[in-house]
């Protein structure tokens, strides 16, 4: 399989996202440049984190609109993966592919971190490589990361299970104090109806590497390789 | 037309205009003086400092770029260099804090990238006056935000630094920000404009009325009218700063261009005449063609600018088009707006005509140096005899309100706020002794740090400085890694007067002699003079940053205590030493006494032996011991430990308990280790004449200190934990 990273002007995990995937994961990835319409053959496409167009506007406002994101889009509605970390998740709620928007953080200060994450279902395609329950510790490092949705929307996205998963304490606990920033229902990381597009705040690309504190990111990754590989190139 | 209140404006004497009329032939027009003005400005041209800073050593075999150019460079083998240096932007960051601070992280930025290397770390030294002061809070805020704000954006981490507190900075915090950036050898770039006939082109942002003088305002003193001159600091625009240094290392990376300057201070003046100057050529400017964010800017304020993000480069004729693409698609313009010539001269045109004419090498290399008079600092005021000072009744107290002290407490507040952690390199958090990043591909890391204690600088300015060179020595030791390179930013008060051009005589000796002892070069800096406000001069706080390199990474380590059971071993000599420390500043209120002394060649022999017991993997834990001495250093090993289990220590010192417990002796260092391996330890240090003693165990749940069998401090750790860890952050609940 082939993972492509769509490089924004302002992204800035695109090359620690390139370098996990290709040189840690061991996959075939390719750059993507977003003012292209070629989306290069890939199986996943991921957005990754930065701040596209300097976020001087909402956070992702401006990057819905570039010319690759068209094709993203289509690609995203045949079934393919799309996943999009921090501000690339901040991109997906812009562009419509997932329900809901990012507020300022509750302490209305930036926020790096470890943070502990609950898999919150082990059956998607972001998390098969994980177990329900498990608890993750993966880095944050974002100003907009207070998730958001109207009360109908919100009860929708429980009822259907769209929620990967949700900050919690190192015991997997969903208290107040572990939700840093401050989002409904402890949303870190949410799936889209049909479970092939995935947005999640935490950065596992930063969590992938013994050398780097922890390496529990890399079940999102091997989870997408799981889905891809066992099922061939079918989107 | 140019009378004395003109020359007062400019800040430049009689006499300076003498010179220049003198070396350029002719009496100034309005727009030379100007470009005078600010390449002859302390900041730019320092006047008062260069006689000393010749005193500093410069050379090693690592050494491929001393001072002199935008950073120092340094071979680290493998094809690869580090580029680095650390700035000043104190006067802007008090008078705007949060644009002061963010385009202080945008100018170092660039000095690294345009070498040709990647920015891949900064650490900030920030000092506030004390933060139960509204008004201190509201800066450091602002600081910190606007540090975040810009390296966050641009996607640097900002992996360390220290933040310091003292009412000497009141009125002119300090920020100091250091970058290091990675690059291959065979790649890097000089400010030189070469070959008659290549072009010279303009890139980024356009350039407007902000920041004009901002170089001549950071050379004088601060008065009470400061607010004033709010429109003199820049702001900052991280994006555009983001895909400047993609389009410029990728020009860089093609071979398209032969030089390239950025435009920091004094702006399009500064890159024009340096670049042209180094190059030994001349330089023919069309201001017409600069593009412009305002109408109706004069010559004057077009090339005085101080606006952000934007650099000069030089590319032959047959490049240009294809540096204009690789710009055009990061959707930046790069216009032609000059061209190298023949001849040294800077000829700069405007509507048609020339207005500018004057030689470059006068304008950057025969600024004056002035060797001002100074006199020898005064002694410290003396501290009370022991026997005078009362010894706390509760020392658990005294250790809970040192760990609380804002110098000494935890700053998660702070760095929790920067991205630390982007580009996939932070192999330690912020905290550890040293920041360490890895290098990818290869084994090895790089280490950094920050330090300067300004309280021992003021007490004793030669002492100081050496035990700053020596103390971020051994941060880096403590994570196995050995220095290979200095940069320094000497912030000082108004070397017009003679106490404190001698201060800053005596702290570059200090630097000097240690920087000598450790074999290492000082690859460049900074010097920020005129940090007085309303009369009042900041300690003197000449701030080192130490780039240390690690063979293998997986050797490196933290101070955390890592298991309960491991041996607890003292490295270093305990004296009877409390002048200048932390305890006796936060317990008895005094600002007095000697620092501690400091034996150059024996700390040298402490740190090699910790860097050769780590890389034997001996160490499992080491600390450092500074502000708050062995108590603070055992708590912070705690603290930063796995399931934060405290320790039992027992030492045999003739000394008095406060004295024991929060003493500041140099060259001293915690390290743990498993049981098994304390006699090969211990061996290892009497082998190398290095003084160590196994004084105790990791374990429990309090920090316990015994002298000869009789508990002198034990505190649950949480306590103290809490103590140390809410300290910073109640300060600024108080307002929410």
């Amino acid at each position: 399989m082939k993972f492509g990273v769509v490089r924004f002007p302002g992204s800035n995990c695109d090359f620690d996202t390139l370098h996990v995937l290709g040189k840690v994961m061991k996959r075939p990835t390719v750059a993507l440049w977003h003012k292209d319409h070629d989306l290069q053959g890939v199986d996943c496409v991921v957005l990754p984190g930065g701040f596209s167009y300097g976020d001087y506007l909402r956070s992702g406002a401006i990057a819905r609109f570039s010319p690759l994101m068209q094709e993203v889009k289509a690609f995203a509605r045949n079934g393919g993966r799309v996943l999009g970390i921090c501000n690339g998740f901040q991109i997906l709620l812009e562009l419509g592919l997932l329900p809901g928007a990012m507020l300022r953080n509750k302490d209305l200060k930036f926020l790096c971190e470890h943070v502990h994450i609950r898999v919150e279902d082990d059956r998607t395609d972001f998390t098969r490589a994980s177990k329900k329950g498990r608890v993750l510790r993966i880095p944050i490092a974002h100003f907009d990361g207070n998730y958001y949705a109207p009360a109908r929307v919100l009860k929708d996205i429980e009822r259907r299970r769209q929620v990967v998963f949700r900050y919690c304490d190192a015991e997997g606990r969903t208290t107040e104090e572990a939700n840093v920033n401050g989002s409904m229902a402890g949303i870190a990381g949410l799936r889209n109806r049909e479970g092939n597009v995935l947005g999640m705040m935490p950065h596992p690309e930063r969590a992938s590497e013994a050398v780097l504190g922890s390496e529990d990111g890399r079940a999102v990754f091997e989870s997408i390789i799981l889905s891809l590989e066992r099922k061939g190139h079918d989107r | 037309m140019i009378d004395k209140s003109v020359l007062d404006q400019h800040n430049l004497t009689p006499d300076e205009y003498d010179l220049i009329v003198r070396l350029i032939g002719k009496e100034p027009n309005l727009t030379e003086l100007g470009i005078f003005s600010v390449m002859w400005s302390e900041h730019c041209g320092y006047k008062s400092s260069r006689v000393h800073l010749r005193k500093l050593p410069t050379e090693g075999p690592r050494v491929v770029q001393g001072p002199g150019e935008n950073a120092g460079v340094l071979d680290i083998g493998g094809g690869q260099v580090v580029v680095f240096k650390i700035e000043s932007h104190n006067h802007p960051s008090f008078i705007e804090p949060y644009q002061g601070a963010a385009t202080g992280v945008g100018g170092i930025l660039r000095d690294i990238f345009t070498m040709g290397a990647r920015p891949i770390a900064v650490l900030d030294s920030l000092r506030f006056g004390p933060p139960d002061d509204p008004k201190n809070r509201s800066v450091m805020e602002g600081v910190v935000s606007g540090i975040s704000g810009y390296g966050n954006a641009f996607g640097v981490p900002t992996v360390g630094g220290e933040v310091y507190f003292d009412p000497c900075y009141n009125l002119n915090p300090l920020v100091n920000v250091f970058c290091l950036g990675l690059a291959d050898k065979d790649k890097v770039f000089y400010a030189k404009a070469e070959g008659a006939g290549n072009k010279v082109l303009y890139v980024g942002a356009k350039t407007g009325r902000d920041g004009i003088h901002g170089a001549t305002m950071a050379s004088a003193e601060f008065g009470k009218e400061t607010e004033h001159k709010r429109p003199n600091v820049q702001v900052g625009d991280p994006f555009k700063e983001k895909l400047l240094l993609e389009a410029c290392l990728e020009v860089m990376d093609r071979g398209l261009i032969v030089g390239i300057q950025d435009m920091g201070a004094a702006g399009l003046t500064c890159s024009t005449t340096e670049m042209a100057a180094k190059g030994g050529m001349g330089v023919v400017v069309d201001l017409d063609k600069v593009p412009q964010r305002e109408a109706g800017m004069t010559p004057y304020e077009i090339l005085l600018s101080e606006s952000q993000e934007r650099m000069l480069l030089v590319a032959a004729p047959e490049k240009v088009a294809a540096v204009q693409e690789v710009f055009a698609k990061w959707d930046l313009d790069a216009p032609v707006i000059g061209e190298v010539v023949e001849g040294g001269r800077a000829r700069i045109h405007f509507r048609g005509e020339v207005v500018v004419d004057i030689p470059v090498d006068a304008v950057v290399n025969l600024c004056p140096a002035y060797n001002r008079p100074s006199v020898a600092p005064a002694p410290p005021p003396p501290a009370p005899a022991l026997d005078a000072l009362p010894l706390p009744e509760d020392l658990g107290q005294a250790f809970l309100e040192v760990l609380a002290s804002p110098t000494i407490a935890d700053k998660e507040w702070v760095f929790r706020q920067y991205d630390h952690m982007v580009q996939v390199n932070t192999a330690l958090l912020p905290g550890a002794d040293a920041a360490l990043l890895r290098i990818k591909g290869s084994k090895r890391a790089l280490a950094v740090t920050l330090d300067c204690n300004a309280l021992y600088t003021r007490l004793d300015p030669r002492t100081g400085a050496r035990i700053a060179v020596a103390e971020a020595c051994r941060n880096l030791a403590c994570v196995g890694a050995r220095p290979i390179g200095v940069t320094n930013c000497l912030n000082f008060g108004n070397p017009e007067k003679p106490e404190v051009m001698g201060q800053f005589e005596q702290a570059v000796i200090g630097l000097a002699e240690a920087c000598r002892t450790f074999g290492i070069p000082v690859t460049g800096g900074n010097v920020s003079f005129y940090n007085d406000t309303e009369g009042l001069s900041i300690h003197p706080t000449p701030v080192l940053g130490i780039v240390g390199l690690l063979d293998d990474i997986r050797k490196a380590v933290s101070p955390g205590f890592k298991a309960a059971g491991d041996a607890v071993v003292l490295v270093g000599e305990s004296a009877e030493e409390v002048g200048g420390s932390e305890y006796l500043r936060v317990v008895h209120g005094l600002e007095a006494g000697a620092p501690p002394a400091i034996d150059l060649e024996q700390e040298k022999r402490n740190q090699e032996f910790v860097i050769e017991a780590v890389d034997a993997g001996l160490v499992r834990s080491a600390h450092d011991l500074s502000e708050g001495g062995l108590a603070v250093a055992l708590a912070e090993s705690a603290f930063h430990g796995a399931g934060r289990v405290g320790c039992e220590v027992d030492l045999d010192l003739p000394l008095r308990d406060d004295v024991l417990l929060f003493g500041e002796s140099q060259s001293r260092v915690l390290l743990t280790c498993r049981r098994a391996k304390l006699a090969r330890l211990l061996e290892l240090a009497a082998a190398r004449g290095v003084p160590a003693q196994a004084v105790g165990r990791v374990g429990g749940d309090a920090i316990s200190v015994k002298r000869s069998g009789r508990e002198v401090l034990r505190v649950p750790v949480e306590k103290a934990f809490r103590a140390w860890k809410d300290s910073l952050p109640g300060f600024f609940k108080v307002r929410s």
